[in-house]
């Protein structure tokens, strides 16, 4: 078994982590940055030293918003974005607790909403995410104007072959 | 011109103004839209966020469909367009994750099909001097920011847009429909995307931001080509900075005259309609 730093490479399967020099560009550029517990650039030096457990417990892997604005500015190709999703992937399969619970939650409702129907049903989806978190009063007021500007339907248009969309899910472990 | 086209969740729900513009626009500048076959979600970043290869299998599933054509495939949404051209380079670059998902979904990729938004089409194909021709109601005294986000523009080598840190297609096709584009250095900043739910706060300040940046600049809107921007821009700024949203396709509607506006305009949060009263466009 590999150093947490080769697990992480090996899924990254690009560039590896450490060519980065710590010009911090990915943090001074990171719009969530400030948000975060732990710096994108730190995140890539905590895993070279093998801190695996504060790195897949922090808020950064979760509030990550995926722009990619580090990635391209990176001058060493290092794939931060692709970084954070793998130790998001590692932190899920290894059943850490997530700092921020609700942002997975969100995930997991949004995935188990596509297993439904093929589709996304936006109010079913909220209403799956509302259960989960528990945040069941935010943005009530803005459903249901929305609802009534005939914005969102309670029903709408299916994948037919449905069977097809689940078979992926079942095949790609989820 | 025949495109295939490729809605995706977002435009038969909270983004059915793109959905309805872009359908209006295509009519109006004859491009014909095919609708791929039993399409499904994309997965969007809740896939590519945990999970690589679903992130993968599932806009593959769309693209084979789309490839029982050679026509390109039209996809407006920009999370979706991103999902598509980042599983055609992990596809076209990784043998094995191909066969992989081949046999998953039981059919052969192909890897031939281009993805495109309509931004692409209509500023490459169409063409700013063949859109200013059709216009029959300049946007004059409209003076949007163009926003392109995050996804239509990064990784540069993945998504092939134009500039991908000072983008100008949107612009050019603002001012092909006679408004006046703002100069601004958030094009390509992020609204925050899928925390909107999760991380409201977090989003609220990130809009905030662009509102107040887009107001210095001298706009009096916002123009966007994503859902996922367009919801949290109508939706999450504090209301001291707020400008109305639109999607670029419902500015273009407007300009060639083309039925629809007034009713996509009333699903807005930000109602634009006093804004385009006070200018004479509506």
């Amino acid at each position: 078994m590999g150093t947490f730093l080769d697990t992480v490479n090996e899924r990254i399967g690009d560039v590896p982590i450490q060519n980065c020099y710590h010009c911090r560009k990915c943090t001074a550029g990171c719009p969530v940055a400030f948000a975060m517990d732990i710096n994108p650039n730190t995140v890539v030096k905590m895993i070279q030293v093998g801190m695996r457990d504060r790195v897949l417990g922090s808020s950064t892997i979760w509030l990550c918003a995926s722009c990619e604005t580090c990635v391209t500015r990176c001058p060493n190709d290092v794939d931060i974005a692709r970084m954070m999703d793998v130790l998001r992937e590692l932190a899920i399969e290894s059943k850490v607790a997530p700092k921020e619970k609700n942002v997975l939650k969100f995930h997991e409702a949004f995935l188990s909403n596509i297993k439904i129907s093929g589709r996304i049903n936006e109010p079913l989806m909220i209403v799956q995410y509302k259960l989960k978190s528990g945040d069941y009063f935010s943005d009530l007021a803005m459903g249901m104007s929305m609802f009534l500007k005939g914005k969102i339907k309670i029903i709408s248009p299916r994948t037919r072959d449905v069977k097809s969309v689940r078979n992926i899910f079942k095949h790609t472990g989820r | 011109m025949k495109v295939s086209y490729y809605p995706g969740c977002s435009l038969h729900a909270t983004g059915r103004e793109y959905d309805e513009s872009v359908k209006a626009v295509s009519r109006a500048l004859q491009i014909e839209l095919a609708e791929v076959d039993d399409w499904s979600c994309c997965g969007a970043s809740s896939a590519h966020m945990t999970n690589f290869k679903l992130s993968v299998a599932l806009p593959a599933r769309n693209i084979i469909a789309a490839e029982k054509s050679d026509r390109d495939v039209m996809v407006p949404c920009a999370a979706c367009f991103n999902r598509f051209k980042s599983a055609q380079h992990h596809l076209a670059r990784d043998a094995k994750l191909r066969s992989e998902v081949e046999s998953i979904l039981g059919a052969k990729y192909a890897g031939t099909v281009k993805v495109r938004t309509p931004i692409d089409i209509i500023y490459n194909d169409v063409g700013k001097e063949k859109l200013a021709a059709a216009v029959t109601k300049p946007l004059t005294g409209l003076k949007p920011v163009s926003y392109y986000g995050c996804l239509l523009l990064r990784p540069p080598e993945i998504c092939e847009f134009d500039d991908y840190e000072n983008p100008y297609m949107l612009d050019t096709i603002m001012k092909s429909c006679g408004a006046e584009p703002k100069k601004w250095s958030y094009k390509t900043d992020c609204c925050g995307g899928s925390l909107t739910l999760g991380k409201t706060d977090i989003v609220i300040r990130l809009v905030d931001k662009l509102m107040k940046a887009a107001r210095e600049a001298g706009a009096n809107c916002v123009a966007t080509a994503c859902p996922v921007c367009f919801a949290n821009l109508d939706t999450r700024p504090s209301e001291d900075v707020r400008l109305p949203a639109f999607y670029f396709t419902e500015l273009i509607a407007l300009a060639l005259g083309t039925p629809g506006p007034e009713s996509w305009f009333g699903m807005h949060n930000v109602d634009p309609r006093p804004l385009l009263k006070s200018l004479g466009i509506v």
